[in-house]
């Protein structure tokens, strides 16, 4: 397949970030420039300057919503791309209508919790729907430990799946960038193999 | 029983075992997990009553801080 022609399937389908800092930034970068019709993104927090040592934000963009900097970043990338912003804490309550039109989702969290009920939420509510998560980023180097794994048909996760953040392991762009485009490329390689008419029937 | 754990085969004295059995068992203590049974995604308040079968495939994740 040519660029122009994953271009245009891409463009057909919606992809849900749940979360916009280190993963759900950067993953949603990727999916821009790749192509992807539609995004929906949900975050409650504000950029600071402590998020740019990883996060896809400026410094003009200190203090602003970070779904609505976030927006801002992805129409310059590119312009054509659909985006639906939810400035919004997550809950078992607003998922199911905020990610309702999703055909995958990105868990994009920090927090272990956010994450667990994200996925008890979406793979109770839409049991056969790709969730791509992230789990085990902190740090820098380890390259060859970080690593994608298939739970079952819909359930994937990247990361090393042991590297929690603490002070002597900081997350840092590298290592959090790689797998936030992990994730972004296990949605774009999904989403290839999805034939559109069955996407849309 | 014979089970498959994160696709390796795990052996258990008994015939069957609940989640929290298993992860007392296999002294998983790390708080932030999920757990599957046969592409079952099982909720932490089951995990006292999600029974595990001879030849069950189950499936857990470590939930790690970071993002």
């Amino acid at each position: 397949m040519k660029f122009s022609e994953i271009k245009e399937h891409l463009g057909t389908f919606t992809v849900g970030i749940a979360g916009a800092g280190g993963l759900g930034s950067n993953c949603a970068i990727a999916l821009a420039r790749s192509g992807i019709g539609h995004l929906v993104i949900a975050d409650y927090d504000t950029v600071e300057s402590s998020n740019l040592n990883r996060q896809y934000y400026f410094t003009c963009q200190v203090g602003m919503k970070k779904t609505e900097a976030l927006k801002e970043n992805l129409i310059k990338v590119n312009p054509k791309i659909v985006i639906d912003i939810y400035d919004t804490k997550l809950n078992p309550a607003n998922i199911p209508v905020i990610y309702n039109e999703c055909d995958i989702i990105v868990e994009a969290f920090d927090s272990p919790d956010m994450k667990e009920m994200l996925a008890e939420t979406a793979l109770s509510l839409w049991p056969e729907r790709p969730l791509i998560m992230g789990s085990g980023l902190a740090g820098y180097g380890r390259n060859n430990i970080l690593k994608q794994r298939n739970i079952g048909n819909n359930l994937i996760v990247c990361g090393d799946e042991e590297s929690e953040t603490s002070d002597q392991l900081p997350p840092m762009a590298p290592r959090v960038g790689v797998v936030a485009n992990m994730q972004a490329n296990a949605v774009v390689e999904i989403l290839l193999k999805q034939n559109t008419y069955e996407n849309n029937s | 029983m014979k089970i498959t754990l994160n696709n390796r085969t795990e052996e258990f004295d008994k015939e069957h075992i609940t989640v929290t059995e298993m992860l007392n068992i296999k002294k998983f203590t790390y708080r932030m997990r999920l757990v599957k049974i046969n592409s079952k995604l099982i909720k932490r308040e089951d995990y006292d009553n999600a029974v595990i079968r001879d030849g069950d495939d189950v499936q857990m994740l470590y939930l790690m801080s970071g993002g």
